[in-house]
């Protein structure tokens, strides 16, 4: 197995607050890991810093070989990226908006139709691509945002909370794509969530994170292994690592951000 | 279906991915080209499937013409040489319903980055520059119509336009470069403000002394001197110098309009330039 995203002490710095504290971990080929923690734990700073939308104030990481401060377009050919709200065009179908993104992506212009209309296949979105996107519902347009961050046949797809605001049914539908895509391909996954069951379910690994800092790193049997006690659940191990923190609940922007997203699904 | 490229070791993905980035920088400028259309599209797209918004922004500028050109015609209180005021009007009314348009851009672009469409642009391997000019483009392509339409009718009110196709060509590049100029003004306030209240104050405040401290309305020669240097360093001033030559019909001499085109192309080049360099900053 070769390492295909390298983090070493990346430090995120937002004036007083440190979001990132000297973070180090390594994600392999192949792998679907995922950032776990509570709102504000750091995770979604993390995955913009991977994804290119923030440089790190110290510390560096490498995603597909690629430095991400100094590499940025390579880094940028190599990911795919499905941000947390819900963020495709309502007033494009759904065909338009793929389109967009596969010209932005470089994907040549003779096979540009065609592999367009392979990504809506595989989400099951071929009948709902020639309608406008605001008469999806929220699962709909997740896994069409799946289907844009396949385009350009990425090495890594990052998910920031994928399934977040979505109804029970949606959510089982993202997660059976995303283990459909892991055993269709070598691709590495890295998502953040928040939820346990999430985690369990999807991830071969998992990073607890909490105030900043990689609290625990493993497989969701090595984390509950960790914990002790009788048949400990992902859930013990999160309140372990993470307790005080669910307490006191997201910060005031993050809820907010929910509940807008909340708000696009009606 | 092909979900990955072919498996390469790392080493040999690394190179091959330094000559795609040679390549990439070769072509780099048809690039940032390309990219820009391809946001530029994304806005016509939008339009063709609801054009709503289109015909209700003419209403305004058409209200200035038929309201206010109207009457200060019979005042004959502003010194417009030969040219009737409604005549003289009609450029400056064209050029503020192009900067009405564009200089609220802002809010769209926070609009965009609360949907997370920008975090998606960023993530991709689209230039930021190319970003920024999309943007501009896409203005213009939403000042098109309704400078047609003040246009056409300007002409049934009685002003004397022009119908010489190249001049009207050159009103409709201009009606696109002056959108692409204020709404990049408007996208580095936006940047620089990240929330839509400021960028609506902002916007606010700036339309006025935009609109009425140029020659949009009225000679800047009848104004303070004060007044003065502060409307010769207004880009609008420029766009309807440029806009007042080639629509009237008494127009003689065209050498002004290189002075006017090299202002308002240095301008949005200096503003796109600022804006590619904020634009990141939007996300964070």
């Amino acid at each position: 197995m070769t390492a295909i995203i390298e983090v070493s002490h990346l430090v995120k710095q937002f004036g007083e607050h440190r979001a990132v504290n000297d973070v180090s971990f390594t994600v392999e080929r192949g792998e679907v890991f995922g950032l776990l923690g509570p709102n504000g734990a750091g995770k979604s700073t993390t995955i913009k810093m991977l994804t290119t939308l923030l440089s790190p104030t110290s510390g560096q990481a490498r995603v597909n070989g690629f430095d991400i401060v100094h590499q940025t377009t390579a880094v940028r050919h190599s990911i795919g990226y499905v941000p947390q709200a819900l963020s495709a065009d309502g007033n494009l179908t759904g065909f338009e908006n793929l389109l967009i993104f596969a010209k932005l992506y470089d994907v040549p212009r003779s096979t540009r139709k065609a592999r367009v209309n392979e990504v809506l296949d595989y989400v099951g979105l071929t009948d709902a691509s020639r309608q406008l996107v605001r008469n999806y519902s929220g699962g709909m347009i997740r896994r069409l945002e799946v289907a844009q961050s396949l385009l350009h046949q990425p090495r890594v797809l990052f998910l920031d909370e994928p399934t977040v605001g979505l109804d029970p049914v949606a959510r089982q539908a993202i997660w059976d794509h995303l283990l459909q895509l892991k055993a269709d391909s070598e691709m590495t996954i890295f998502l953040t969530t928040h939820s346990m069951e999430e985690a369990d379910s999807l991830c071969s690994r998992i990073g607890i994170m909490h105030r900043g800092e990689i609290a625990a790193i493993g497989t969701p049997d090595e984390l509950k292994a960790t914990v002790g006690g009788e048949n400990p659940t992902l859930n013990d191990v999160f309140v372990h690592y993470a307790g005080d923190a669910l307490e006191s609940g997201g910060s005031y922007r993050e809820t907010s951000r929910a509940r807008r997203t909340a708000r696009r699904l009606g | 279906m092909k979900l990955q490229e072919r498996e390469e070791p790392l080493a040999d993905s690394a190179r091959s991915a330094n000559t795609t980035l040679a390549l990439s920088y070769r072509n780099s400028l048809l690039d940032v080209v390309r990219k820009a259309g391809t946001i530029a599209e994304w806005e016509a797209r939008k339009i063709r499937h609801d054009a709503t918004d289109l015909v209700t922004r003419a209403v305004q500028p058409l209200l200035w013409l038929i309201v206010f050109g109207e009457t200060f015609s019979r005042i004959h209180a502003i010194p417009t040489g030969t040219d009737s005021y409604l005549s003289y009007l009609a450029p400056g009314i064209l050029a503020q319903s192009v900067l009405f348009i564009s200089i609220f851009a802002g809010i769209a672009i926070i609009w965009e980055r609360d949907l997370g469409v920008i975090h998606k642009f960023l993530a991709s391997p689209t230039p930021r520059v190319s970003l920024v000019i999309g943007k501009g483009l896409a203005s213009g392509i939403r000042a098109l119509p309704q400078a047609i339409v003040i246009y056409i009718v300007a002409i049934l009110l009685g002003a004397k336009l022009q119908a010489n196709p190249l001049c009207i060509l050159g009103v409709l590049v201009l009606a696109v470069l002056g959108a692409a100029c204020f709404s990049t003004f408007s996208l580095i306030i936006a940047c620089l403000l990240k929330t839509r209240d400021r960028v609506m104050g902002i916007g606010q405040v700036l339309t006025m002394p935009l609109f009425f401290a140029s020659n949009a309305i009225y000679p800047i020669s009848i104004m303070p001197n004060w007044l003065q240097v502060v409307a010769r360093i207004n880009p609008l001033t420029y766009v309807v110098d440029a806009l007042r030559t080639l629509m009237l019909t008494s127009t003689t001499d065209y050498s002004s309009l290189g002075l006017d085109f090299a202002v308002i192309l240095g301008v949005t080049a200096v503003l796109v330039a600022i804006g590619a360099w904020l634009y990141p900053r939007i996300v964070q």
